[in-house]
């Protein structure tokens, strides 16, 4: 058997129940390889108290038998979501202190399934940025680099913690949230599987809200297998969060028969982007001959407003953030600005948010209340929402002339050099989102496969995109790709 | 469409975000880069497009009007900077 740590859910699912490990052997396993990876920076709050406990009666109901297939199973938890007890920061220091009195749903259905908690993960500050530069925990860190140079990379944002530590086998697998592709891009940039569901599928109720007509929770694993066995233990109907659907939960994992034979795959051309490297070009035509090969059929289609996409999530994103957010004002949970002799209500929320809020928050914050501030809400915000309509109309009617799913780069680069882009303007880090955010907009579900390396030894992902509800479907797509690329590369450790 | 010192200072202010004035000229500066991004949307033809309200058309659920909650006044408060006698504490707010 391979390290325990560097197990796949599926195979130590499996191995579990046939009683060849238990799930006390495992979490100590990865316990110990979170403890010997400090300088991935990916756990931040470690919980290994809890972690034991919940393995214990994993292994106890794994012994009575009839366990779910996420019993005993450690997990890392991206520190968005809301954990009883355990610090949940959102990666901001104005939720410095907070703990939580109450469980998000997601992490309870996890937990109700017998899932372990090692810790909470890294990421960018309220999940605004995308290469995990914006945490006040400082970096996380990519476990690849290029060939021998040891210069330290980003593992992508905002879910960077949960894919570096995935992707280093610190943990089974990691609950990631994607706002408009912080499950996809870390994914893609690590190495690993990393799904965002329908909106609607998982519940958002807490997990700390950036943009909620974005924000979706997934799971980010080691495989497409892990990925549908994990989504199905974290998805479900909530009536605390109304926007949740009320839908049968599939199974996932029984839709893995990795038959695609004759699904028509669409390619849109809008993302042949000016500039793109050949290498990420090369790899989107050799997943287009993979899924030929595969028996389906890759049809031209257009999605024509697909240049608007980031531009429209620009004026969305930070106007709902900007509403959002405004309940960090040093009254109810977090930090508070020491306040000087006569400061009033106003400077204790202007310190406070000033002191609490990084530079990115802050910047998003202030353009999504410029966007909605009186004679600019017509402008920006309702004309980004009429965008965001058609964007939604290109897909649906792709979606009605047969296309089964689209396929597209994950990234525009692979990772780059941690601090490489920050002398850029903030539009530069928003590029890395070209590709996925559109899915956002469109409320659709996507994937990002692993695919090939690049010339300096690193990981590339492709992209499928799915019919609304029909992760299934896609998952299975997904598994098609994975098993005609084969990718099974890892980073040498260095840590 | 540009944003000046004044209006980056007026955001702020609207945000509840202090910001000191030597930073005012340089956080314009980021607004218009935003901005200038966003100005491409200008370019679409938005004529008699619904703004979207839900990316999945669904009906909101209803429930019986009743109290499901409450009763947890120690927990409400336990992550407070400021809570006494049952309350959050601010600062004076009416003379």
């Amino acid at each position: 058997m391979a390290e325990l740590n560097g197990m796949k859910i599926a195979a130590a699912r499996d191995a579990l129940r046939a009683g060849e490990v238990t799930s006390v052997e495992l979490t100590e396993a990865c316990l110990a390889a979170v403890e010997g990876a400090g300088a991935l920076n990916a756990f931040v709050h470690h919980t290994p108290e809890i972690a034991l406990e919940q393995a214990r009666a994993a292994d106890a109901r794994i012994k009575a038998g009839d366990a779910p297939a996420m019993c005993g199973i450690p997990l890392g938890i991206k520190d968005l979501f809301c954990t009883r007890g355990v610090p949940s920061q959102a990666g901001s220091k104005i939720l410095d202190g907070f703990r939580p009195e109450y469980e998000s749903t997601v992490t309870q259905n996890l937990f109700d399934a017998g899932a372990v908690m090692l810790g909470k993960l890294n990421m960018d500050e309220f999940a605004m940025g995308s290469s995990n530069e914006t945490s006040v925990y400082g970096n996380a860190v990519n476990p690849w680099r290029r060939g021998n140079d040891d210069a330290p990379l980003t593992p992508g944002g905002s879910s960077g913690g949960s894919a570096a530590a995935v992707a280093a086998d610190l943990c089974l697998a990691a609950t990631g949230t994607d706002t408009g592709g912080s499950i996809r891009q870390p994914a893609a940039f690590t190495g690993i599987t990393g799904i965002k569901p329908t909106y609607g599928r998982c519940s958002r109720w807490g997990i700390v809200a950036f943009a909620s007509s974005l924000d979706q929770a997934g799971p980010m694993t080691r495989s497409v297998r892990d990925a549908a066995i994990m989504l199905e233990a974290m998805c479900g109907h909530d009536p605390k969060d109304s926007t949740s659907v009320d839908l049968p939960v599939p199974d996932f994992e029984a839709m893995l028969t990795g038959d695609i034979r004759g699904k028509k795959i669409g390619i849109p051309r809008e993302y042949r982007m000016d500039g793109m490297p050949d290498e990420i070009e090369a790899l989107w035509a050799e997943g287009q001959r993979m899924l030929e090969d595969a028996g389906a059929e890759m049809v031209d289609i257009s999605l024509p407003h697909t240049k608007y996409a980031l531009p429209a999530y620009y004026v969305i994103a930070p106007a709902e953030a900007s509403s959002n957010l405004a309940r960090y004002d040093g009254v109810r949970y977090g930090h508070r600005a020491k306040l000087a002799q006569g400061d009033g209500i106003t400077e204790m929320y202007e310190k406070t948010r000033a002191e609490g809020f990084g530079p990115e928050v802050q910047r998003r914050v202030m353009v999504g209340t410029y966007v909605l501030s009186a004679g600019f809400y017509d402008a920006y915000y309702n004309r980004a929402r009429k965008v965001r309509t058609l964007i939604k109309r290109d897909f649906e009617e792709v979606f009605a002339a047969g296309i089964d799913a689209i396929l597209t780069p994950a990234t525009p680069s692979a990772a780059f050099g941690l601090g490489e882009m920050s002398d850029a303007d903030p539009v530069a880090m928003y590029l890395n989102d070209v590709f996925t955010v559109t899915v956002n907009l469109a409320g659709l579900p996507g994937i990002a496969v692993p695919a090939g390396l690049d010339k300096q030894g690193l990981p590339l992902g492709l992209q499928l995109i799915g019919r609304p509800w029909e992760e299934g479907d896609l998952l299975n797509g997904a598994y098609a790709l994975e098993q005609a690329a084969g990718f099974v590369a890892k980073p040498g450790k260095w840590w | 469409m540009s944003i000046d010192k004044e209006t980056a200072a007026k955001v702020a202010k609207l945000a509840r975000i202090r910001v000191d004035d030597d930073r005012l000229e340089a956080l314009a500066g980021e607004f218009n880069a935003v901005l200038g991004f966003i100005e491409q949307l200008g370019e679409v033809d938005v004529e008699g497009v619904e703004p979207m309200v839900s990316v999945t058309p669904m009906r909101l659920k209803r429930r019986e009007d009743v109290v499901t909650d409450g009763g947890m006044q120690k927990k409400v408060l336990s992550n407070a900077p400021d809570a006494r006698e049952g309350f959050f504490a601010v600062p004076k707010v009416v003379e």
